[in-house]
């Protein structure tokens, strides 16, 4: 037998720790979302392609300028303090991933607005010549490359930080996993590939990007796999947190809606589609968009309920 | 340097509260929160029953989880005393403290920013005991000095058998709890 009574009863704290609402879930899936469409719409930029093309990457920074305000909107409501937010820009803490990620997200902004200006015609900025000659010098094809390589680096760090920032905190054995890093980064680049498949004109670039969210979505798999099996095999505490989601009460809603619906089923449409059997319908990208929300629902949510065991 | 931490002996705490009373009033504590708590685990089979009470706070890590996961150093360190603690103008609220803390000894203030045992340290640095120590009627509690040789908390340790809070978290907890 053993009994436990406690008289502490703190709000998010007891009975079992809920610090995080939707509020962090929403902001890691759109930070995902924004570092995926940066790394391909990086990756086009580094191909050359030109803003007359009619290429996605020029459309991708602006979508991503929107998602990341969201998301960042959504990280500002998460704050209790916010009224000293600006501290997090008075100091880097090296060993702390949320001040690298304070820091990541000032960088993204620039590199989202550069690649954003670059696809505005010359002729709409003729009211500011200042802006105009940069966007002119941005359309130059080294500019371009440039710009590219700053979109895939900033993209990289920005999805993988989402992701260090869970498994840095030791108290939340499901977090303690490096798979959660890159398994959160391919996450956001295959929401990213999936919206920029459904917001993409060119066939060529359809297929691509179809291709691309296909093998994101069997990587992502793969990373689920050796996320659980990592724990799994880990000490008790962490196989008690695996279970969580092998048997526990998180079980349903993520092999449900993570796993099945938000993964396998939308790589079996896509595949079809790919080898054009059935048409291009929104279900698929849809599904993965869906499932890429579920996966930081349930992470976040799961890992703030696993905890230390012993007294 | 000093290393300040505390000692509490199971078996002389009756789980009165005193010290959480204590704590409350010298420390403001709002309504619905607390900084100290009182834990009682009872085991075994009937008549083989064993109740342990431990009074429970922040345990000031010698490796605080809370303090390198800040991301505007809020959560420090302070000397002298290695004493854990949370600068309120500093703090933004994102709870990062609050979630890497195996022991849950942190709750957000009404006003918004992580708050937390102190050890007392406005008393301590009086050289008066922190007020959960001073109240406690039955002396279970010992406050000091764990790298002073000498001191109460190392006679004690050295003579008793005792036991930290998950030890397998690996935070290297500072309060003690004698068996």
């Amino acid at each position: 037998m053993l009994e436990f009574v406690t008289t502490r009863d703190n709000p998010m704290i007891d009975p079992a720790m809920h610090v995080w609402g939707w509020e962090i879930p929403v902001y890691l899936f759109l930070g995902g979302w924004v570092a995926g469409s940066m790394v391909l719409a990086g990756w086009f930029m580094r191909q050359g392609r030109r803003p007359g093309d009619g290429c996605v990457c020029y459309v991708l920074p602006w979508t991503s300028l929107l998602l990341i305000s969201l998301g960042m909107g959504a990280l500002f409501l998460d704050l209790e303090h916010r009224l000293y937010v600006w501290r997090m820009y008075l100091t880097l803490q090296p060993a702390s991933p949320m001040s690298w990620g304070g820091w990541i997200l000032l960088l993204v902004y620039p590199v989202l607005a550069l690649s954003a200006l670059v696809s505005i015609p010359g002729d709409w900025l003729g009211r500011w010549p200042a802006v105009k000659r940069l966007g002119v010098r941005l359309r130059e094809a080294t500019a371009i490359r440039t710009l590219g390589h700053a979109n895939i680096v900033t993209g990289v760090a920005l999805g993988i930080y989402t992701g260090i920032l869970l498994s840095s905190l030791g108290a939340r054995p499901l977090w303690a996993s490096a798979a959660l890093a890159p398994l959160f980064l391919v996450s956001g680049l295959s929401t990213g590939a999936a919206f920029a498949h459904v917001i993409a004109r060119e066939h060529g670039d359809q297929a691509t990007l179809l291709r691309a969210d296909n093998v994101f979505l069997a990587i992502e798999i793969v990373l689920i796999g050796l996320f659980l099996i990592g724990l799994s095999t880990a000490s008790a505490v962490h196989a008690n947190a695996a279970a969580l989601l092998l048997g526990g009460p998180y079980t349903a809603v993520f092999w449900v809606f993570v796993v099945g619906l938000g993964i396998v089923l939308p790589l079996a449409i896509q595949t079809l589609m790919a080898s054009h059997r059935i048409p291009h319908t929104l279900v698929a990208p849809v599904l993965v968009i869906a499932g890429g929300l579920a996966l930081r629902f349930v992470i976040v949510s799961a890992g703030q309920y696993s905890h230390w065991m012993s007294p | 340097m000093a290393r300040y931490g505390m000692v509490i002996d199971t078996r002389q705490c009756v789980g009165c509260m005193d010290c959480v009373v204590a704590c409350k009033v010298e420390n403001d504590v709002p309504d619905g929160h607390c900084r100290d708590w009182i834990n009682q685990r009872l085991e075994g089979t009937m008549p083989d029953l064993r109740l342990t009470i431990t009074s429970e706070r922040c345990n000031h890590c010698d490796r605080p989880p809370c303090v390198s996961c800040c991301p505007t150093g809020a959560s420090h360190v302070h000397e002298p005393g290695r004493v854990v603690l949370v600068d309120h103008g500093k703090c933004i609220g994102c709870k990062a403290c609050l979630a890497s803390c195996p022991y849950g000894a942190r709750f957000i203030h009404p006003e918004g920013y992580a708050d937390k045992c102190t050890f007392c340290i406005h008393r301590v640095e009086k050289g008066e005991l922190p007020a959960c120590v001073a109240v406690c009627p039955t002396h279970a509690m010992h406050f000091g000095d764990l790298d002073d040789p000498g001191s109460d908390l190392n006679r004690l340790l050295a003579s008793r058998r005792h036991f930290i809070l998950k030890p397998d978290a690996g935070t290297q907890p500072r309060i003690f709890y004698l068996e």
